[in-house]
């Protein structure tokens, strides 16, 4: 009976106030808990201040679900490409840097990193790290990981990235240097992600093995049934990573994802529809976690064809976009409004002086007229892959009809969609998914030459404007460039971005330590070494 | 007996004139699919160079009849290629996971043919009456449901309200009876209602077919039981078109139970393939399309076979 109150008032202290709780431990006259955790004196410290969550506990297992998995899952960081791949990167490997919960880079396995002219980058590691076969770290590995993006066999995802990379070399016993073809601030940022993940030097073989310096070693590899890591009883962060056990596995449909996280099968799941939301508050087991991303389905309006070369078109579409009803009727709310610009509100550098596009079918009218384009008839792409398109779609057609403009809606296969109708249409949809910085966002999707410049927009300024705040020291000189940039884009860019999607994760209440990470769900795919289980 | 093995060279022949056309069939429509492994592989992230590298790594430049001819002496040889979307083997992807598919079959099948059979003789003996009346209603809304309704029911029911069995189909490494039962439960219960209402559904047909016929009825007037005139003197009549309704049935557990995986997150070969599709891996997708070819013409060839060797008259090749 004593041990059970203990417990109770450790898992949270629903049973009265705290200072009740302290009372009745003290009347138990003991400071050990039921679950054989010695409570030291900080735990205590814990359970009087405010803090409502209690002291990361060891041990247990837990079960996490992505939404994709299949035979091309991957143990190589240059080849990750997909949610689980992105998990499990995080839980076998670690970067140089890590991303923290206001986007910026903390430092992980490099000590420090250095820069007077963002472009000759100076890297200390950490000292004493180990990888899972238990050889150290040495700054050959992190020049091996780096290069070999670089190697046009590697097919890694990131060589258009890696191609900044002028030379990696090794200065010292724990130090070495990055010399970038330009100047690049965001060096620290582009280092967090996933596919820069530090592997062992000479690694060639990802097929069944994973040598890294990660959280997790790993146990089981099956691609596309699952993975599990163990606990890294070395990992170089003190302390971490909590569990004991990780088993990784994709389900593709989201209600059987939903309906395994309900019935305790699962304890997280990525990407909860916003329809399953109130099944999984109503739980009382479970509750999801919402992540304000900067992850858009855009309208793509080419610029190299009619009737979207016409700038009044244009116009006339973004002022058709309810974006309110969009977010309350396809998103329930789950999604921030968005100004036809690619930066979220939570960033940084979000131009909030910027007054926002409202929806104005009056004035979507004038541009039609001015366009001479009344009664206009134009087919719009839209596919399931695109979140959310096919309803936009839809919303943008009955809005048409009220402007003066036939929207024909074609809906076309998810299977495909990317290399035979993303960007090949005159008007058609698009979906980005979060990057890590803005200059990897504009360099890839709206500079003049960029691969994926989804609408063919060209303006000069914009590229100008691009390369000089890429090496720009003064963050205040930086910002303002950003703050132009989306001016621009807003104003005259091909691209209508009627909201940002929330992404929402599902967990089991017992999973403690979980956070927002705006990188992607899951903590930024990120929770293996910062969740524990509250057991 | 020579008839027969007679028949069983002709049919294997036959057979592998079949797969070789099937193969050729296979391979030009999976390359007519729009797009290729190494777009899909690099997704939306596609840029024209790693396109071009890609395409350059896996052959996919060479003309379609070389690499048709490539594969398919391959195939003959044994080796089934490399899959392109995780560079391992062919058939170690398949083997690992064909023996889960064919497990998961095995079940099924053990539960759903002596059920439907019984059901299936059960309706026609007392056609007409209320346990046929009630069994056609319920055989006849079984095949009308599909089995991701039913399948979903099951799991809302079962595991997320009731909390008895788990919504995934999940088999720890160290297994017991026990675990294996609770991870079979739901799908191989969601399968056989599918299944056995269609068996059940021919086998009462053929069945209720002999009974109609006049040596029935004079073995009912010479005084025999009921059951003994179905048991004795239908079934053996009957059996051609239930082996081969069962045959068909059953061909369905190889390939066709996907939508079964995808909700249990079963691995069975039917995603593999799926998965194969959407990454455009062909080896895989070629190799799975023959596999489920190869099992398909097995089944008829055991459904043809035990039909003649039932039929006296058949058997001794009168």
């Amino acid at each position: 009976m004593k041990n059970n109150k203990q417990d109770a008032a450790l898992r949270g202290g629903h049973l009265g106030s705290r200072r009740a709780i302290l009372k009745s431990l003290g009347a138990a006259g003991l400071v050990t808990a039921a679950s054989g955790l010695v409570l030291p004196a900080h735990v205590l410290a814990q359970l009087t201040d405010d803090k409502p969550e209690a002291q990361p506990r060891q041990g247990g297992r837990i079960r996490v679900a992505t939404n994709s998995s299949s035979t091309r899952d991957t143990l190589d960081p240059a080849k990750a490409s997909l949610s689980t791949d992105y998990v499990r990167m995080y839980m076998v490997y670690s970067g140089l840097t890590q991303f923290n919960r206001e986007l910026g880079a903390d430092l992980a396995l490099a000590e420090t990193i250095e820069s007077d002219n963002q472009q000759d980058w100076h890297i200390t590691l950490r000292s004493g790290v180990t990888f899972h076969d238990g050889k150290s770290l040495t700054p050959q590995d992190v020049v091996y990981s780096l290069m070999r993006h670089k190697d046009p066999d590697v097919t890694s995802r990131v060589a258009p990235i890696a191609a900044q990379f002028e030379e990696v070399v090794v200065t010292g016993e724990r130090s070495l240097r990055i010399m970038l073809k330009a100047p690049n601030a965001d060096l620290p940022v582009m280092l967090a992600s996933s596919n820069f993940c530090v592997v062992a030097d000479g690694t060639t073989d990802f097929s069944r093995t994973a040598n890294g310096t990660g959280p997790y070693q790993l146990k089981e590899f099956s691609a596309g049934v699952r993975t599990i890591g163990v606990r890294n009883p070395n990992f170089w962060k003190p302390g971490k990573p909590y569990l004991d056990e990780i088993e990784l596995v994709g389900i593709a449909d989201e209600s059987s994802r939903v309906n395994a996280l309900l019935s305790g099968d699962i304890q997280m799941v990525l990407a909860v529809d916003p329809r399953s939301t109130k099944r999984v508050k109503r739980s009382g087991t479970c509750d999801v976690m919402q992540t304000e991303s900067s992850l858009y389905t855009n309208l793509v309006m080419r610029q190299d064809a009619y009737p979207t070369n016409n700038p009044d078109f244009v116009m006339a579409i973004k002022y058709m976009t309810d974006r309110e009803l969009i977010k309350r009727a396809l998103f329930r709310g789950y999604a921030t409004i968005a100004n036809d610009h690619p930066v979220a509100p939570s960033h940084k550098y979000f131009h909030h002086e910027l007054p926002q596009r409202p929806y104005d079918i009056d004035r979507a009218k004038f541009h039609l007229k001015k366009a001479g384009m009344n009664g206009l008839r134009v087919p719009i792409f839209a596919s399931p892959v695109a979140t959310g398109s096919v309803d936009m779609a839809a919303l943008m057609q009955l809005s048409g009809i009220e402007a003066g403009v036939h929207l024909g809606i074609n809906r076309v296969p998810a299977d495909g969609y990317w290399s035979n109708h993303w960007m090949k249409h005159p008007l058609g949809f698009g979906n980005i998914n979060p990057r890590v910085s803005l200059d990897e966002l504009f360099s890839l999707f709206f500079k003049s030459d960029a691969p994926w410049n989804e609408s063919g927009w060209q303006n000069q300024q914009f590229d100008q404007l691009l390369l000089a705040a890429r090496g720009e020291g003064d963050d205040a000189k930086r910002k303002q460039m950003y703050w132009d940039m989306q001016e621009l884009i807003h104003q005259h860019c091909g691209i209508g971005i009627p909201v940002f999607m929330n992404l929402i994760d599902g967990y089991d209440k017992r999973v403690k330590g979980i956070f927002p990470i705006p990188t992607g769900g899951l903590m930024g795919y990120s929770f293996a070494e910062h969740v524990w289980l509250d057991a | 007996m020579k008839v027969i093995f007679q028949l069983i060279i002709k049919r294997i022949g036959l057979s592998i004139i079949t797969l070789f056309i099937v193969s050729a069939v296979v391979f030009f429509i999976a390359n007519l699919l729009p797009g290729d492994a190494a777009q899909e592989m690099l997704g939306q992230s596609a840029t024209p160079e790693a396109v071009a590298a890609l395409r350059e790594a896996y052959g996919l430049n060479d003309p379609p009849l070389t690499r048709y001819a490539k594969w398919l002496t391959g195939l003959v040889t044994g080796d089934a290629g490399m899959s392109l979307a995780n560079s391992r083997p062919v058939s170690e992807l398949i083997s690992s996971r064909l023996s889960k598919s064919l497990l998961l079959a095995g079940l099924t099948t053990v539960i759903a043919v002596p059920f439907a059979m019984l059901l299936g003789i059960v309706a026609a003996m007392y056609s007409g009456r209320r346990v046929d009346k009630i069994m056609n209603i319920a055989t006849l809304s079984m095949v009308a449901v599909p089995e991701f309704l039913l399948a979903t029911i099951f799991v809302l029911i079962f595991a997320v309200e009731l909390n008895w069995l788990p919504s995934l189909s999940y088999i720890p490494a160290d297994a017991g009876v026990y675990e294996y039962f609770r991870a079979f439960a739901l799908p191989v219960a969601t399968l056989c209602i599918v299944l056995s209402a269609q068996m059940a559904r021919m086998t009462r047909a053929a069945v209720l077919e002999q009974l109609s016929q006049p040596y029935v009825e004079m073995a009912l007037l010479k005084g025999s039981p009921l059951s003994r005139a179905v048991l004795r003197h239908a079934l053996p009549n009957a059996v051609g078109p239930i082996v081969n309704a069962v045959a068909l049935s059953l061909s369905y557990l190889l390939g066709g139970v996907v939508i079964v995986e995808v909700i249990f997150n079963y691995p069975g070969v039917a995603s593999l393939m799926v998965d194969a599709v959407t990454n455009r891996d062909m080896p895989l997708l070629q190799a799975c399309a023959m596999l489920f070819c190869t099992g398909y013409l097995i089944l008829v060839l055991i459904a043809d076979l035990s039909a003649i060797l039932a039929n006296p008259k058949l058997r001794t090749g009168g």
